[in-house]
């Protein structure tokens, strides 16, 4: 059964229609990849999902439920965790403290929502990090306090925003390892991507866009063999 | 947790025995408006210190606390004491729809909101004479010989707003308004009803304001528009206090509250008449000058001060209390 799906979403930003009649679904429990070159569109498409931007036409359904009118918070609260691409780690807060800020939406209780923060820092390998403030880490530590503070607003679905740029190759391999485990643990992801390594290894399912329309959609096998695929990210051949 | 309490526990003592052991009703005066400004500077953190929204319309809260306490006596008949719980509720009952339309505003465009609250509520109670005398003013006769009464319900006022303080810091609104301060988006995608949030901190801003209003009310006896809903000495003093004691800081306000009360009292007084003293034995012309000059200069050096503090302790007195510390060890 499909978790999300977008029908004929379109956004128009003034006279720039950025995303445009895409559609895509979802299915419960994979990992669905979102490519496209610079300014496609899929940063945008986030953004719209969990209503950052209010969508100009089509509508978003989740779990058979429209969100499309939906805020941002409440959006999250039916169980939509995203992270930033530009990371906003709360800059002036632990690492700790970012994280039981999430964990207080299942929780009033200031001993269990700091027990939940601890343990999923524990799961994304911070706990070295926990008391440290959050403007005081390295940038692939900043990454993936995002995804830990999404991950601990205990979401069905996870929007992974360019989690993995700025890694170097070591780091690289621990931010796929943790994006395998968090779907392990039962929680269906899309996530956009600009490093081919990282999308290509992990994705079950690729759906390319370009100029904020579909272009292809498949296994990345498919997607990556798709000649619309490669002139987008190429260009055209040119013949002397 | 024991030691981080030996500083506020030794300074409410001091604090509780003061006017036991200070009998001069002067100085009595003094420390009673520090603890107003005690209370008003906490509810200026919650809303601007913990929350990020920076009010520069304490006054319109300040003002309707004090007018509630003023209006029951005076156009009704009951005791102004009853303003003190009232004027606080009349003071939310402001904040509400004025949280509600302008808190989507972001930044330095809410500031510009309340700072347009402060001047309507001022122009209101100017204005509306059949209710408010207008710059006539109301009068109400005090309760109490004595400051002692009024300096202890001063006192309470002041310690139930730190402990509210304190309370929200370690429970979950604390975390959100902490959160909404450092990025309202990022927030936003925590699940967290940023505009909600934003109002409750508003909410118990304007109420703790509105208390310390009504108390003002009751102590001094006499308001008009242009004390209470005084944009320079309500409002910006707010600003003031918050930031010289540690915007964002527990016990901030009650340092800032009692220099800032300090310092303009210093400046009103002339240095409390030490250079008035100073041309008179010396029959100097020119310091007669000097001491105008410096009693009318407070405003002025609000603003000196301010630009100070932000150089040198942009965390306030109490935040960058080590810095302080360690400056001063050095030194000796």
């Amino acid at each position: 059964m499909a978790i999300l799906e977008l029908q004929d979403v379109g956004k128009n930003f003034g006279g720039l229609r950025a995303v445009d009649e895409v559609s895509f679904a979802v299915q419960e429990g994979e990992i669905f990849g979102l490519i496209g070159p610079n300014g496609s569109g899929k940063t945008t498409i986030f953004n719209l999902i969990n209503h950052y931007y209010p969508v100009t036409d089509g509508k978003i359904v989740f779990h058979g439920r429209d969100i499309t009118r939906l805020k941002t918070f409440q959006i999250c609260r039916l169980g939509i965790g995203r992270t930033f691409q530009v990371v906003k780690p709360l800059a002036r807060m632990t690492v700790l403290d970012n994280v039981i800020a999430s964990t207080f939406l299942h929780t009033k209780h200031m001993g269990q929502a700091r027990q939940a923060a601890e343990e999923t820092i524990e799961f994304c390998g911070l706990s070295v990090y926990a008391n440290h403030l959050a403007k005081s880490l390295p940038i692939a530590s900043r990454k993936r306090l995002e995804i830990t503070r999404a991950l601990a607003t205990r979401p069905k679905l996870l929007l992974l925003d360019e989690t993995a740029a700025g890694l170097n190759p070591g780091e690289l391999d621990e931010a796929i390892q943790l994006i395998k485990d968090i779907r392990d643990s039962g929680v269906t992801i899309i996530i956009v991507e600009h490093i081919m390594k990282v999308i290509m290894s992990i994705s079950d399912r690729i759906h390319a866009i370009n100029y904020g329309r579909t272009i292809a959609e498949g296994t990345p096998k498919e997607v990556a063999a798709n000649p619309k695929v490669i002139e987008a990210y190429l260009g055209e051949e040119v013949h002397a | 947790m024991l030691k981080s309490r030996t500083g506020p526990l030794i300074y409410l003592g001091v604090l509780i025995l003061f006017p036991l052991v200070v009998r001069d009703s002067y100085y009595q005066h003094l420390m009673i408006l520090v603890l107003m400004w005690v209370t008003i500077g906490s509810g200026w953190n919650i809303i601007a210190g913990y929350t990020g929204q920076v009010s520069f319309g304490d006054a319109a809260f300040f003002g309707s606390g004090a007018y509630t306490a003023g209006l029951l006596a005076h156009k009704l008949g009951f005791s102004a004491w009853w303003g003190l719980g009232l004027g606080g509720l009349v003071a939310l009952a402001i904040a509400f729809p004025f949280g509600w339309i302008c808190f989507r505003l972001r930044g330095a465009y809410f500031a510009l909101a309340t700072l347009a609250l402060n001047e309507i509520c001022r122009h209101l109670a100017t204005v509306w004479e059949s209710l408010t005398d207008g710059m006539v003013g109301i009068l109400v006769m005090q309760t109490f010989v004595s400051k002692i009464p009024y300096y202890y319900i001063a006192l309470a006022l002041a310690v139930l707003s730190v402990l509210c303080v304190e309370w929200i810091v370690h429970s979950r609104l604390g975390y959100y308004f902490i959160s909404i301060r450092e990025d309202q988006d990022a927030a936003e995608s925590l699940g967290i009803d940023t505009h909600y949030y934003k109002m409750v901190s508003l909410s118990f801003a304007a109420f703790l304001t509105g208390l310390a209003g009504s108390l003002y009310m009751n102590y001094m006896g006499f308001i008009d528009p242009e004390v209470v809903f005084s944009l320079h000495d309500i409002s910006i003093m707010a600003i003031l206090v918050g930031i010289v004691g540690g915007v964002g800081t527990i016990y901030g306000p009650a340092v800032g509250a009692f220099v800032m009360v300090a310092v303009s009292e210093i400046f009103r007084t002339a240095g409390f008449g030490f250079l008035k003293y100073l041309s008179q034995a010396t029959g100097w012309g020119f310091m007669n000058l000097v001491t105008k000059y410096v009693s009318e200069a407070h405003v002025l050096t609000f603003g000196v001060l301010v630009v100070l503090v932000i150089l040198l302790m942009p965390n306030g007195v109490v935040g960058d209390w080590p810095k302080l510390r360690r400056l001063v060890s050095r030194a000796r």
